[in-house]
């Protein structure tokens, strides 16, 4: 019914004003039996499952509800905000920084930021946040010193510095960073090389044709994978309820925990994830179609 | 050879001495030696792959050879000279080189992420450092010249390749450079657009401009050139007066290929 709506509205008659007027040729459409039958299938399935859900004995909404809104639930929900925000600004400022560095003629600075990708992109983000998150067995005290000697001049005591936020941005900044560092190369080396052969024609040096030319372009290109990685890096801070890291997930867990309402607590903190998602994902879309200029006629 | 010298009114615009690059095991330019005097335009003419576009490159330092000097206005490009060794040039001041060397490539190569206007203010407002307004005047001044001063506002993907060549050489005429380079500036167009670059290309060359251009449009360089270089297989297999050249080539290798891009 819905296909045939749409053929009738396109079958008025076309006049482009200059006397080009036609009627366009009426035809039946064909009918795909096998996706309509799939489709109804599919349907009846997700209605009986949000039924079964719904209707479920063993589940108490009531207690959805009330947690909903809990003061602990957002404010855990404010924490995992912080936590992406944080992580996502570090970890683009050091993507960009490692992607330049990749690209650059120092086969040093190449070799470093090439290991730094390997082995933050090759350990589990879960091991990594054990591992900041533990920091403290490993180096008691954190301070500035001469390299290769004893000599501190200034030193704290590591568990006062890395507290849990700070160490949970700190894993997943870095995590991300390798990521990022990658997404950012892509996009660099997806601009035409003659952008930057423009430039320096001109005169532009090789930072300015970067930062005028080149990245305003590679934008495009590194947009949309960036919003995937927000949206990623975002679900991926729950990990950081092993380390009690006051998100989220640590607090709904919480919740559950204590209330024996394991899977009422998790919908909650379900519902919340699916909110910001929903909503980084319209953001994703403005700023692709914004980032898109010069590029549609 | 010096960096410094006195100026004089026969110094060449551009000296090249014992060229050679190579990319790996291919020997692209195998010993170019060539002059360019003050408001000549030399055409360069060959088969694809003879170095013709290398050789232009070099001029700028686009690529670096691998022997040989160019020297743009006495100027020594891409090192200092100290004691008599050679010192390499910081990326900086190779850029400041390439600010009286305007190029205009094949693929028109405008900065996709600005209008028309934009990519002609680019470079006077950061490389040279003018006022806003100063820049703007200019660069309406060079769209004038190429005559597209109504699609100042227009994006690159918004313009035809011949507008979008236009408009190149208006940003490369913007710096008001003492050279001219052109790489196939009317290859990547489609047919009948190409003759608004070329009047662009002729009204410049008639102004006193230097030009050097790597170009197939024999016709041009009829008309506009001064001196024609025919390369082949990285070296200069011909060269003299333009006219002089297309009507009576020497080599058995010009008039082969002349025969053939003639017919």
């Amino acid at each position: 019914m819905v296909s045939l709506a749409i053929r009738e509205k396109e079958q008025r008659t076309h006049d482009d004003g200059v006397g080009a007027a036609f009627e366009p040729l009426k035809s039946v459409p064909v009918r795909h039996w096998g996706q309509m039958i799939a489709a109804a299938i599919l349907v009846i399935l997700l209605a009986a499952f949000i039924v079964a859900l719904a209707q479920n004995k063993k589940l108490d909404w009531d207690v959805f509800w009330q947690n909903l809104t809990a003061a602990d639930v957002l404010g855990g929900l404010v924490v995992t905000i912080e936590l992406t925000v944080v992580s996502m600004a570090g970890g683009i400022l050091l993507g960009v920084l490692l992607a330049v560095a990749r690209l650059s003629s120092n086969r040093v600075l190449i070799g470093l930021s090439s290991a730094y990708i390997w082995f933050f992109r090759g350990v589990p983000l879960l091991v990594q946040i054990l591992v900041w998150g533990n920091f403290a067995l490993l180096f008691p005290r954190l301070g500035i010193g001469i390299p290769f000697t004893d000599v501190m001049f200034v030193s704290v005591n590591t568990n006062d510095v890395l507290t849990t936020f700070v160490a949970s941005c700190v894993a997943l900044g870095l995590h991300e960073a390798a990521y990022m560092a990658e997404v950012v190369r892509g996009g660099i080396l997806g601009v035409d090389s003659g952008q930057r052969e423009a430039s320096a024609a001109l005169g532009m040096t090789n930072a300015q044709a970067m930062w005028r030319i080149v990245l305003p372009q590679a934008m495009r290109i590194i947009l949309p994978p960036t919003g995937n990685q927000l949206i990623t890096l975002f679900k991926s801070s729950a990990l950081v309820y092993v380390i009690a890291g006051q998100d989220l997930m640590t607090v709904v867990t919480g919740i559950g925990a204590t209330t024996y309402r394991v899977m009422e607590s998790l919908f909650v903190g379900t519902f919340w994830y699916l909110v910001i998602v929903s909503v980084l994902m319209i953001g994703q879309r403005f700023l692709e179609k914004r980032a898109a200029r010069g590029h549609q006629r | 050879m010096s960096a410094l010298r006195s100026p004089s009114a026969s110094r060449p615009m551009v000296e090249i001495a014992g060229l050679h690059k190579r990319f790996g095991d291919n020997h692209v330019l195998k010993g170019i030696d060539l002059e360019v005097t003050p408001g000549e335009v030399m055409c360069l003419i060959g088969p694809s792959g003879s170095g013709k576009s290398t050789l232009l490159r070099c001029v700028n330092r686009l690529e670096v050879p691998d022997a040989g000097t160019v020297h743009v206005d006495g100027e020594l490009i891409g090192y200092r000279e100290r004691n008599g060794k050679l010192y390499d040039l910081r990326p900086k001041d190779i850029a400041r080189q390439r600010r009286p060397i305007g190029m205009v490539f094949q693929r028109f190569n405008l900065f996709q992420n600005k209008t028309a206007i934009e990519n002609i203010m680019e470079a006077p407002l950061r490389v040279a450092r003018e006022t806003k307004e100063v820049a703007r005047e200019r660069a309406l001044q060079a769209l004038d010249r190429v005559g597209l001063l109504d699609h100042q506002d227009h994006y690159p993907v918004q313009l035809s390749g011949g507008q979008q060549q236009r408009v190149a050489i208006a940003r490369a005429l913007a710096m008001r450079p003492r050279l001219m380079l052109f790489d196939e500036p009317t290859s990547a167009l489609d047919p009948e657009l190409v003759g608004e670059v070329l009047d662009v290309m002729r009204e410049l060359a008639a102004s006193g401009m230097t030009m050097i251009v790597v170009t197939h449009e024999i016709g041009f360089a009829r008309e506009v050139g001064d001196q024609l270089v025919f390369m082949a297989d990285g070296r200069i297999v011909e060269r003299g007066d333009a006219r002089e050249v297309l009507r009576n080539p020497q080599n058995p290798r010009t008039k082969q290929f002349l025969d053939a891009v003639l017919a």
